[in-house]
């Protein structure tokens, strides 16, 4: 217990310091690529929220990322700068479409639920490919970003990147005092027998939906930091092997657990970093790290410090 | 025992395509009563519970409970009115000990829902409540443990245990003493005979022994209908409830 | 708009829809008999157009080329089947999803490492011109042949799925899969050979899709997607299911991709025509797959028990 405080605190202040250390490194575009794994770490987080605490496996949550991304990105293009509107809009934006794709999508279960998401974030894709005024199947470029009041802008690599690590650190904080709650009790229990949960007087379809909107919403505020990070959003961000990609993140770094979305996203930009570094088929072994993980590394991650521990305890 | 009705069941029918599942069926049980409902395999006993529940829309007929019409109440509304169901085949919830599960039911019974910040462990009298229930089901020092880690007799105890959590005022019992031994058994049929005090109880069993023990009513489900109804010694020595038995059962 | 050119679109919609099925009906057979979610089933269509443009310019007959590469692909399929995905019968979909994108990763770049990035396959010149088949209409003769090799797959499915021995396992397998393997059927060996074949038709798909669509690494994570919406619509586990959904979504994704850019031509300026048009015919095939979620989720042709 006390060993996964001190962990805490010591990754907290890695975090907060990181800008400054890599400037003194001399290696401080870095800063972008360390923002990139944290605002990937905000989406897988809360697709682990929609997955490992809701048990809501849904093949489409790219398309929420899109959506906020695709927000900003129009807006930041007509010279709408504020974050504080774009912010706004992508909860407006996402929140809706979330509304709408779960109020359909949760009527089925299981297989279908994963099909029937995917085919929503499918049409949003050739939407967004299709909107000639705002780059269509090339994507979209901003030359400009994201003000925050008091004039500080997101161009600059340092304020974006903690920012995220902000918004980051508030998602976990919520996602921590949730699971505790009463309403985080309910979910979990739903996620464990539907019909149980239902028959003791529990509002599952309420409760699912909420799930699902907020999950949309939170992902829609990381696609709104990437086109900021990027200066550009693509059509291909909604497709669907970006909503695996998010899955892979949440299932290599632990389903339903509370750091799985950060460790997910992470070790596999990571990785990803490091591999491309030597070869252009980076792919090849990321993938074979994946198939190892699933066939050995049962909870991910996050899974593998707890079967650490066990194995400690039986020493 | 009073004799005012809590649930009543008017010409209730359900068809899956071809086959009758419930076939015009009546019933009444009054408030205080522990209402057995036996009858043999494929009579029906589980699609009528579910259709009780809300789970089964029925095609036809009514529904009252507690002098309100719930024919087309969804089944999470039924059980916040006090209408609340029990499983044939245990379902709890696994990734939570067993005191949380009986927490979680008492906290749907109250309609604590979307509340996303306080911690539910903060909250002495829901925990004090959820610990009385498992005393009363002899789980009490099994409080902290992993439903797997339950014996299926104790499973089972908790699985009824859990619909009794909120406080209902009609408890419907799916073959609360299915794939239990002897000893279990006896735990069982005692723990449904407290219930009397507290709660009105439709029972379906198969042991007859136990049902005729524990019961103050007897209907008797073959086929979809309800072929007699009154008390147990009654129903017993029904010519028409051996003829019926034996009849569904060539 | 003319009665001939709408033949024409008709035609091209059955050639598609023929070869969805070809991917389509390996696809269902997994999904509804062992309920695995394989995403790197396009990977091997994948690499069934590589084998076949490799083994083409290599030994210079067509034939011989295609034939290769579905035995080749056939054995690969096979090789996955009985070392990874067999594993993964037994997990939850989320490790399968992990798994399966794990291998398109590997199979994408692995296929990169050995032939490149792209191969050029192009038609045999016996059939690489269009040729009359009504009065006034001239048409591929390449995509006759397709339509000609979907129809006598779709014949000879329907012999082995109807008609013999191992089809009835495998209708019975798709149906309650816990009832066949109690009774003794040889679920493992069976599965193998299912896949086998799966594979065998991917490729078949790939090697005569390859000329008009380019052999491409990638070309596989589309042409999924695709077939995942085709055995939603006609019913997991249902081959007729995969033939008949398939030959809707062909007809619809290729007149609503002509007739709607042609419509929007009227109503909108030529960019946005030409680019909603396409879009707008991709969509509706999404809006067919979720309208059927929702209203009868077991597809046309319901197989589970």
């Amino acid at each position: 217990m006390r060993l996964k405080h001190i962990a805490t605190f010591v990754c907290l202040v890695m975090a907060l310091t990181l800008p400054w250390a890599l400037q003194a490194a001399g290696v401080d575009f870095y800063v972008s690529v360390v923002s990139r794994m944290v605002v990937y770490a905000i989406a897988a987080t809360s697709l682990n929220l929609l997955i490992g605490y809701g048990g809501m496996i849904s093949l489409g949550h790219a398309a929420f990322f899109g959506l906020g991304a695709y927000s900003t990105g129009i807006l930041l293009s007509e010279g709408v700068q504020s974050a504080g509107l774009h912010l706004l809009v992508i909860g407006l934006v996402t929140g809706v479409m979330a509304l709408l794709i779960g109020a359909i999508s949760l009527r089925t279960r299981g297989v279908y639920f994963i099909m029937i998401t995917l085919a929503f974030a499918q049409m949003l894709f050739y939407l967004a490919n299709s909107v000639k005024g705002y780059g269509g199947d090339e994507g979209l470029t901003v030359k400009v970003r994201s003000l925050l009041p008091g004039g500080m802008s997101l161009q600059e690599p340092a304020t974006l990147y903690y920012v995220a690590l902000a918004l980051l650190a508030g998602v976990l904080f919520f996602l921590h005092r949730f699971t505790g709650s009463r309403f985080g009790r309910a979910v979990q229990a739903l996620r464990d027998d539907e019909v149980r949960a239902e028959a003791l007087g529990l509002p599952t379809f309420a409760c699912k939906l909420v799930i699902f909107v907020v999950a949309g919403v939170v992902c829609g505020i990381a696609g709104g930091l990437s086109v900021n990070l990027q200066g550009y959003v693509s059509p291909n961000e909604l497709y669907w092997t970006q909503s695996a990609t998010l899955m892979v993140m949440v299932i290599l770094g632990g389903v339903g657990t509370l750091w799985g979305g950060v460790l997910g996203a992470v070790a596999l930009l990571l990785l990803q970093e490091v591999l491309s570094a030597y070869t252009p088929y980076f792919e090849f072994w990321m993938g074979w790290v994946l198939l190892a993980v699933v066939l050995f590394a049962r909870n991910g991650l996050a899974g593998m410090s707890a079967s650490l521990a066990q194995w400690r305890a039986r020493l | 025992m009073s004799s005012t009705v809590l649930l009543d069941v008017r010409r209730l029918n359900k068809r899956f395509g071809g086959v009758v599942a419930t076939d015009q069926v009546d019933l009444q049980i009054t408030q205080g009563e522990i209402h057995a409902l036996i009858g043999p395999n494929g009579a029906g006993k589980t699609t009528l519970v579910a259709q009780l529940a809300g789970q089964v829309p029925s095609d036809s007929g009514s529904v009252h409970f507690d002098g309100m019409d719930i024919t087309r109440m969804a089944t999470h509304l039924r059980a916040r009115r006090g209408l609340v169901r029990s499983f044939q085949i245990t379902r709890l919830f696994k990734s939570m000990s067993v005191l949380d599960n009986l927490a979680l039911a008492i906290q749907a019974s109250l309609g604590q829902v979307f509340s996303a910040w306080r911690p539910v462990k903060q909250d002495v009298d829901l925990q004090d409540r959820a610990m009385a229930i498992l005393v009363r089901l002899g789980l009490a020092d099994k409080h902290h443990w992993r439903i797997e880690q339950l014996s299926h007799g104790e499973q089972r105890a908790l699985e009824v245990g859990m619909s009794l959590a909120g406080n209902p005022k009609l408890v419907l019992l799916d073959e609360p003493l299915a794939g239990m031994g002897l000893q279990e058994s006896e735990a069982m049929t005692q723990l449904i005979d407290s219930l009397r005090r507290d709660f009105s109880v439709l029972l379906i069993e198969h042991d007859v022994e136990a049902v005729f023990r524990l019961a103050d009513t007897v209907s008797v489900l073959v086929s979809g209908r309800i072929v007699a109804s009154g008390k147990p010694a009654d129903v017993r020595t029904n010519p028409a409830v051996t003829a019926a038995y034996l009849g569904a059962a060539q | 708009m003319s009665g001939l050119f709408l033949i024409e679109q008709a035609l091209n919609g059955l050639q598609l829809g023929l070869m969805l099925f070809l991917l389509a009906a390996g696809l269902t057979l997994v999904f509804g008999v062992m309920d695995m979610i394989n995403l790197a089933h396009g990977s091997l269509y994948m690499v069934g157009a590589f084998l076949a443009a490799w083994l083409v310019n290599w030994s210079g007959s067509f034939l011989l080329g295609v034939f290769g590469a579905i035995v080749l692909t056939a054995l690969f399929g096979m090789l996955l089947e009985a070392t990874v995905l067999r594993t993964l019968y037994a997990r939850d979909h989320l490790s399968q999803v992990l798994a399966t994108f794990a291998l398109i990763l590997i199979i994408n770049d692995g296929t990169k490492m050995i032939f490149g990035n792209d191969l050029p396959l192009s038609t045999p010149q016996a059939l690489s011109g269009p040729i009359e088949i009504l009065p006034g209409l001239m048409y591929s003769s390449w995509r006759l042949l397709l339509i000609a090799v979907g129809l006598v797959v779709a014949l000879l499915m329907y012999v082995l799925v109807q008609k013999t021995r191992m089809g009835a396992l495998v209708r019975a397998g798709a149906s309650n899969r816990e009832m066949s393997t109690v009774m003794g059927v040889n679920v493992t060996q069976l599965f193998t050979l299912v896949f086998g074949i799966g594979a065998a038709l991917c490729a078949v798909a790939g090697s005569l899709l390859g000329p008009l669509l380019a052999v491409q690494v990638g070309m596989g994570e589309n042409i999924l997607i695709l077939a995942f919406v085709v055995i939603v619509i006609g019913g997991i586990g249902s081959i007729r299911g995969a033939l008949v959904g398939a030959l809707l979504v062909g007809v619809v994704d290729t007149l609503g991709r002509t007739l709607l850019q042609q419509a929007l031509r009227e109503a909108l300026p030529p960019q946005w025509a030409s680019a909603a048009g396409p879009a707008l015919a991709s969509i509706s095939v999404y809006v067919l797959m979720a309208a059927m979620l929702v209203f009868r989720p077991q597809g046309l042709f319901p197989v589970r028990s």
